[in-house]
């Protein structure tokens, strides 16, 4: 639905984005991850057609963002970072607005509007001015404005930023609810968003694409070394010297009080180490699993640990 | 054109749910209603002492004495206001980022140019008409000439309207609505007493910048002379404003 391949753009000398590429799946939610200044806003805004990219090209829905824009603004509702909010409009004006330049034809905007005053749960406050209403709903005057042309890919620039801890649930809610006939791409750079919203992810640093996938498949290539830490009644460091005897095991370290083996997945040594420490009399009280999870990536990513 | 309207329609909105056009409208009225009841008196004073003396009677001329001044001052009045109703077209959307919805519409740059610019020249046209009530007057207690009147007041929107083109464009340039006020001002300003500039230069620097002056093109206007020279010096001074601004907006999106 949304291709975008060795998107390049500069700001005379400073390079916001550098050759990007990503895929996003038709009717699935994405979520563009990032540190601050990491290049998220540039890249939504080129592929919302606001800004021109330097280099590269960008496909939403067919349609390539540079040669048709104006089709590809019909199929794309964007909610900036800013909320493009009128404040001495009431919402019921304001949408209407919206409605007329996103070309919806005279006789459907009135239906229109409502479906998107019901969709964001506006309806208590769309007779107010827009400067008197709360952050929360002017979020949600935001996704309705993006919501009124029924498009088919959502653009969503942070849509939570700012929010209170329920507000957050309830536009994360709204959004889900949204999922399905439409495309969603929303940028953030808290890592829990994407894991209870999105179906997959663009982690972008400095501009780069560290990595890309669904949330499984990302699961799935950080597992290739498995973990597992033990606590034993006594014993320290020095104790480590001989663990590394156990074959397989390729990394052993103390962290706390508890020791963490490393070993790559072809092969279970869990046995073996159970086995070992029983056989020296070690005193194992504790075995778990440790499970590198997307947030470890996230954070290696993000600290330049792993490059792609 | 569907688009150009509704931003038009936005914009006047805007103008009439702030206070800006309000205010701007009563003072313009004010002002030049006292300019207007101040040409008047003195016109009326002028009448009663040449009433004794017939040959004198005969020259009074209502357009010449009241008009054609009232149009002068009015077009100060004008050059003060006009940078106040344009210096928030563009420099506002920036500064509340509402620019970002409309350039992600699928509208294109000149339609939103457009309607901003009709929004502002409906503002104008009220001015004028609020201020035209007045000659009904002249016209109930004199017989003033109707065409140089029109004329005048033709000549006051399209130089109003040239002012707003230029507005529009500082407008553009800055998210600063007084910097746009400010700019707007000078540009005006300068433009009016080019022709100052004139009567020391000499030869084809003298006629351009006589050409180039405001002044020179209204003043013609206000004394009922209808010159096509005057018309295209102001349907170009407006399609430069347009288009500077376009080009503004253009470049901006590609830095």
């Amino acid at each position: 639905m949304i291709e975008v391949e060795h998107l390049t753009k500069k700001y005379g000398d400073l390079e916001a984005v550098r050759n990007l590429s990503f895929k996003v799946e038709e009717g699935k939610i994405w979520g563009l991850l990032g540190p601050n200044a990491a290049g998220k806003t540039t890249t939504m805004r080129i592929l919302t057609g606001y800004l021109p990219a330097t280099d590269g090209k960008a496909v939403v829905a067919g349609f390539d963002v540079f040669e048709q824009p104006n089709d590809v603004k019909k199929i794309i509702g964007y909610l900036p970072e800013v909320v493009p909010l009128y404040p001495d409009m009431t919402v019921n004006e304001y949408l209407s607005f919206v409605a007329e330049i996103k070309q919806i034809p005279a006789s459907e905007r009135n239906k229109a509007l409502q479906k998107a005053i019901e969709t964001a749960g506006l309806e208590v406050v769309r007779r107010r001015l827009i400067k008197n209403i709360s952050r929360g709903f002017k979020q949600r005057v935001g996704i309705a404005q993006a919501l009124i042309h029924d498009p088919q890919v959502l653009i969503l620039d942070e849509p939570t930023i700012g929010l209170d801890p329920a507000q957050i649930i309830e536009i994360r809610q709204l959004i889900r609810s949204l999922k399905g006939e439409r495309t969603i791409m929303l940028s953030t750079h808290i890592l829990a968003e994407v894991t209870q919203t999105c179906d997959g992810v663009v982690i972008i640093r400095d501009g780069h694409l560290m990595a890309s996938g669904s949330l499984d498949e990302l699961t799935a290539s950080v597992k290739d070394k498995e973990r597992m830490s033990i606590k034993l009644k006594s014993g320290g460091e020095e104790l480590i010297p001989h663990f590394m005897t156990i074959p397989g095991a390729e990394k052993v370290s103390m962290k706390d009080d508890e020791f963490e083996f490393e070993w790559s997945s072809d092969k279970d040594i869990r046995e073996d180490i159970a086995k070992f420490c029983v056989q020296k009399d070690l005193g194992l009280v504790e075995m778990k699993p440790q499970v590198m999870s997307i947030e470890d990536l996230y954070l290696k990513i993000v600290s330049g640990d792993v490059v792609q | 054109m569907n688009n150009v309207w509704a931003v038009c329609k936005k914009e006047v909105k805007s103008y009439f749910t702030s206070p800006i056009a309000y205010v701007a409208i009563t003072v313009f009225l004010v002002l030049s209603g006292f300019f207007f009841q101040s040409l008047m008196w003195w016109f009326n004073t002028q009448s009663m002492q040449m009433a004794r003396n017939p040959q004198y009677y005969q020259q009074l001329n209502i357009n010449q004495m009241v008009y054609s001044p009232l149009f002068h001052n009015i077009s100060i009045v004008l050059l003060l206001m006009i940078p106040l109703i344009t210096m928030r077209l563009f420099a506002d959307e920036k500064r509340i980022k509402t620019d970002e919805l409309l350039y992600t519409s699928p509208i294109s740059i000149n339609q939103i140019i457009l309607g901003k610019y009709f929004a502002s020249l409906l503002v104008l046209l009220a001015m004028l008409c609020l201020n035209g009530l007045l000659s009904l007057f002249t016209f109930a207690f004199g017989n003033p000439e109707l065409v140089p009147i029109l004329n005048g007041y033709l000549g006051l929107f399209l130089m109003g309207a040239a002012f707003m083109a230029i507005g529009i464009f500082f407008s553009s340039l800055t998210e600063n609505q007084i910097v746009a006020a400010v700019l707007t001002f000078g540009a005006l300003l300068l433009f009016w007493i080019l022709n100052w500039a004139s009567y020391s230069a000499a030869g084809m620097w003298r006629d351009v910048l006589n050409y180039l002056s405001f002044f020179q093109h209204f003043d013609d206007m206000t004394r009922g002379i209808l010159d096509t020279t005057d018309l295209v010096y102001y349907f170009s001074m407006v399609f430069f404003g347009l288009f500077l601004t376009h080009s503004v907006i253009q470049s901006r999106r590609w830095r």
